[in-house]
């Protein structure tokens, strides 16, 4: 248990003491950022390497739960009158939807439960139906090319475009002020930890490999009296409402949540980082999303151009010559080294 | 298959804490240096790259320029470039880091709307400066920003004079569905309502909507005197091949654009466009001196078949009206700047540009140009002087509904 | 009253231009399995190759070739090594799709660039102009080529018996590398023609690709898997739908009406419109 716990240790005590104390604020900033993404990875990571279900549509979930944390900034700064876009917007009352997001419990909790009962009920109409594999996947694309219409659309509800931005404080803290910065740094990277080790308890659960297996075997799993469609929907929505978390942490963090970050593309995006890193494994997952943010910031300020080439070919590497990420290349490495 | 996964992650982050830590260490105190380093924030990839390549183009022109005549209080300038992605929230992180990475003396930078409200806020919190180039809705003055494209009262209402002057009453409005046009919008209706004319339909399509048949259908049905046409970007293409083959012409419904410049006339093919009007504060075809010599030295720097266009020149002039207030100043402190600023006027390619010390906008001439077979824009109209810039058209009596809670 | 009948030939025009995007998909996906995130970017392979001749109708066999050729390339060197991984593939193929639209940014531009649409196109019938019935002809033309193709030639009803069982189809001695190459060849060049297409209605660029997708893959989704007539009958279902969706209330709002009536589509009968009937147990 020690052993197998060590390197998880060694990670934390980098996370947590090293990097706040050697890296400038802003590069804290930016890891603290790439952290929330790793946060929608780990449940990709369970909902797709270990549950088979390629959810092309995390962005909507992590959109949901940004949002609600956005709404509450909002009127928190608003201070009783009415959030700055909907001033330029034309909206004169506050609409009824926003007015419990005052209250910072009902917006943090809607952050995940709304997440959480979208995925239930999609997946219950979904799954029940059989609906899997491809199917699944463009779905779920389809879902989340319509939430950015809609949110788009919603110009006076949700600021359109330019979704929300301009937030100051979070609870009473300066958000501007690099300690504030660096305790949400903590914070995630708390969150991150604490999900992981929960996920991976998950995994290794009856139930865990009950989710491995439909995922290998659904009409054998089916035939041996169990619900697979069941275990699918409540694991796709624990997937949701960890993007819905990480998408809450996000906003305080880099301070702003527009549609152009829950799209088809950014989706996509956290999928890819989840396979680059090794999608059967959830430290993969977690690692990926890093490697991949940290290689998106460090290319795009060489050579912007260059950005989809990589991206791509990265891509086409990852799935054709090492289908198990890093970890499995790393795990390569480590057998041809024992023999 | 045993592999020690966290292992392996251990050494990553480690890896990566180091990597993010050596990134950070090779900013170097500006002051001591020779150089003033300025950033250039725009898309580079992306879907805005297309429009924003050329401004930051003008942009390096313009920095070439200063430096060629010795530069800013005897300082080269040093351009630090950025790609801002054509997404929003990397607008603020790059802006970030031109901040306080790079210690840059100002930045000029964004197109859209939405970047510009993404970076706001960080120009606001570590008080720096924004030169911001494209006409835009309005309704803002940041402290920290300078507007150096139209606002509305110099694009969207001098629009409005011109078609009301042409004797058209009955206007449909067609736009993207973003903040700039829905705003321009509510001013067009506003404006309708004060001047007698009818708005017979209002239409919204998402960004990078391609199928128009529908709504040229709702157009061509409402037989509108004019279109007042806000969509962005690749929709135009679609917008105006769908109109054109549904028979529209420009003669009996002209359609007036203010988001389609030299640059996107190739695109959506001359034919399909020729005669629109269009609205802005500069053409490639502008009559002045220094007009001459900008057309001239873009083309020598970036090929012939290159145009110039109106946001292409507002940077331009950025850059030069920056180096104006710095030189006043005789600093590049940036509330020291932002003192020497207002009043600052140059004779740039647009004619006279003017500071204006209470809103940090420009003064700036509005032009109505119609398209010309040859893609470039002619001229048909102007405002005659520059317009004092009203971001909040206080000056209007029937806008004032519009700008509530300011 | 007027505006309300022309949707209906509107609503079957913009069907058309749906068919024509996913009927190649029809083939790549519906037939193979293989969800090929690229076909967006061989329609755009499609439109520039119209760009480069400048030439429409000329355009249309070159087109074909080219993107018939692309896609021949793209499943020798990578997604015959992935059947029986549909996943897998579409993550490979969106990374191809991201290099591809780089590469035509860096060598066409990224503005976009302008295909002279023919003189004889200029002018219209009704409600709807010449290049929207030629669509809607070429629609036409290739529904009936891909359904003679599939019943009519030894070619292609190998095509159809390796969909139905590829295992069987093997044992049977049909060389099932073969099928699946002119499969994906067919499908791609499809898409080139639609590229060419849309060039009458839409924007040349590099991201022409990504505004067709999504719709092309619902589509073949609605349809149901390998069903011609399926793909047919979603299209117009979906572009009738469409029509009279944003005649009521607006662009935006038609879109996300469609999505929920494909989801609800789904859930009424969940591998779309026509089922392959099949004992293969998962």
């Amino acid at each position: 248990m020690i052993k197998r716990n060590l390197p998880f240790a060694t990670v934390a005590v980098i996370a947590l003491v090293a990097a706040p104390l050697l890296l400038e604020p802003f590069r804290l900033g930016l890891l603290a950022k790439y952290l929330c993404y790793a946060i929608v990875a780990l449940g990709i990571g369970l909902a797709w390497g270990k549950g088979g279900m390629l959810t092309l549509g995390q962005g909507v979930f992590f959109g949901l739960g940004g949002y609600s944390m956005a709404m509450y900034l909002k009127l928190t700064e608003a201070g009783g009158g009415l959030p700055d876009f909907m001033v330029w917007s034309g909206v004169e009352r506050l609409p009824a939807l926003w007015a419990p997001f005052a209250n910072p419990v009902f917006a943090l909790a809607m952050a995940v439960v709304g997440p959480v009962v979208i995925a239930l009920i999609l997946g219950t109409l979904v799954f029940r139906q059989r609906v899997r594999g491809a199917y699944f996947a463009i779905l779920t694309q389809a879902l989340a090319a319509a939430m950015v219409i809609l949110l788009v659309g919603q110009q006076g509800l949700t600021g359109g475009t330019n979704g929300m931005t301009n937030f100051f404080e979070l609870f009473g803290q300066d958000l501007a002020e690099d300690s504030t910065q660096r305790l949400l740094y903590l914070v995630v990277a708390g969150v991150l930890g604490v999900l992981y080790l929960a996920t991976r308890q998950l995994v290794n659960s009856r139930y865990g490999r009950l989710l491995v297996a439909v995922r290998d075997g659904e009409d054998r799993v089916r035939f041996l009296g169990y619900d697979p469609a069941l275990v699918k929907t409540v694991t796709f929505a624990v997937s949701a409402g960890m993007a819905g978390l990480a998408g809450a942490l996000f906003v305080p963090v880099v301070g702003i949540i527009s549609p152009a970050l829950l799209g088809v593309v950014p989706s996509l995006e956290l999928v890819v980082a989840v396979a680059v890193g090794g999608r059967h494994a959830l430290a993969g997952a977690v690692l990926g999303a890093v490697v991949m943010g940290y290689a998106r910031t460090a290319f795009s300020e060489q050579f912007a151009d260059g950005w989809l080439y990589l991206q791509g070919a990265l891509f086409i590497l990852v799935m054709t010559l090492a289908p198990k990420g890093i970890v499995g290349i790393a795990g390569r490495l480590r057998r041809a080294r024992a023999t | 298959m045993r592999i020690s996964r966290p292992i392996v992650s251990a050494l990553a982050v480690g890896a990566l804490v180091s990597a993010l830590a050596a990134c950070g260490s090779d900013a170097k105190p500006a002051a001591e240096s020779k150089e003033i380093k300025v950033g250039l924030l725009h898309s580079l990839s992306g879907t805005m790259a297309i429009s924003e390549v050329t401004v930051r183009d003008a942009e390096l022109l313009a920095i070439d320029e200063i430096n060629k005549a010795g530069g800013v209080l005897g300082k080269k300038l040093v351009p630090v470039v950025e790609d801002g992605a054509s997404d929003w929230p990397t607008f603020a992180e790059k802006a970030t880091k031109l901040i306080r990475q790079d210690k840059v003396a100002t930045v000029f930078g964004g197109w859209t709307s939405a970047s510009r409200k993404a970076m706001l806020p960080v120009f606001e919190r570590y008080k720096a400066l924004l030169w911001y180039p494209v006409q835009y809705e309005g309704l803002e003055s940041s402290p920290y920003i300078f507007y150096t494209g139209a606002t509305t009262n110099q694009q969207i209402i001098p629009g409005l004079d011109y078609l009301k002057e042409q004797g058209k009453k009955k206007l449909f409005l067609v736009g993207s569905d973003y903040v700039f046009p829905r705003t321009a919008n509510k001013i067009i209706k506003a404006y309708a309502a004060a001047n007698g004319m009818e708005i017979l339909g209002e239409e919204y399509t998402p960004l990078g909507h391609t199928e128009y048949s529908t709504l040229v259908n709702k157009v061509m049905q409402a037989k509108p005197d004019a279109v007042f046409n806000t969509l962005n970007g690749d929709s135009n293409v679609a917008f105006f091949k769908q109109l054109k083959s549904a028979g529209a012409s420009a003669q009996t419904m002209p359609v007036l654009s203010v988001s389609i410049a030299e640059e996107e006339v190739t695109g959506i093919g001359v034919d399909n466009i020729v005669g629109q009007p269009v609205a802005w504060n500069y053409y490639q075809t502008t009559d002045t001196p220094a007009n001459d010599a900008f057309v001239k030295a873009y083309k020598a720097k970036y090929g012939q078949n290159k145009v110039t266009s109106d946001p292409m020149e507002a940077g331009y002039n950025a850059v030069y009206l920056w180096a104006e207030a710095v030189k006043k100043a005789g600093t590049t402190e940036v509330e020291a700047v932002k003192k020497a600023a207002p009043g600052i006027s140059l004779e740039r390619p647009e004619g006279q540009v003017t500071i204006d010390g209470e809103n940090q906008h420009m003064y700036k001439t509005a032009r109505i140009g119609v398209i010309q077979p040859d893609g470039l824009i002619k001229q048909v109209w102007d405002s005659g002087k520059p317009i004092k810039p009203d971001p909040y058209l206080k000056g209007y009596s029937w806008a004032a509904g519009l700008a509530a809670g300011k | 009253m007027s505006a309300f009948v022309n949707q209906l030939p509107i609503g079957l025009s913009i069907g058309a231009v749906l068919l024509l995007i996913a009927l190649g998909l029809t083939f790549t996906f519906g037939q193979m399995g293989v969800i090929n995130m690229a076909h967006g970017e061989f329609i755009m392979a499609g439109a520039y190759t119209a760009f480069l001749l400048q030439d429409l109708v000329l355009a249309l066999p070159v087109a074909f070739l080219v993107a018939g050729v692309m896609g021949l390339i793209l499943e020798r060197a990578a997604i015959r090594h992935f059947y029986g991984r549909p996943l897998d593939t579409l993550l490979l193929t969106w990374g191809v799709s991201l290099v591809l639209q780089q590469l035509a940014r860096d060598l066409f531009g990224a503005p976009n660039v302008q295909v002279p649409a023919p003189s004889w196109l200029s002018g219209g019938l009704g409600i709807l102009p010449y290049n929207r019935l030629f669509i809607m002809g070429l629609a036409v033309a290739g529904v009936v080529a891909v359904w003679l193709y599939l019943t009519r030639t030894g070619l292609g009803r190998r095509t159809q018996a390796v969909v139905q069982n590829r295992q069987l189809a093997a044992t049977s001695g049909i060389d099932t590398g073969r099928v699946d190459m002119l499969t994906f060849f067919i499908g791609s060049g499809l898409a080139g023609v639609a590229g060419v297409a849309l060039t009458l209605i839409g924007p040349v660029g590099p991201a022409l690709g990504t505004y067709y997708i999504v719709d092309a893959f619902l589509v073949v989704v609605a349809g149901g898997l390998g069903q011609l007539r399926g793909a047919v009958l979603a299209a117009i279902g979906l572009g009738l739908l469409n029509s009279y969706a944003e005649f009521w209330s607006d662009a935006s709002l038609a879109k996300v009406i469609v999505f929920a009536v494909i989801i609800a589509f789904l859930q009424v009968r969940p591998q779309g419109l026509f089922v392959l009937r099949s004992r293969v147990l998962t």
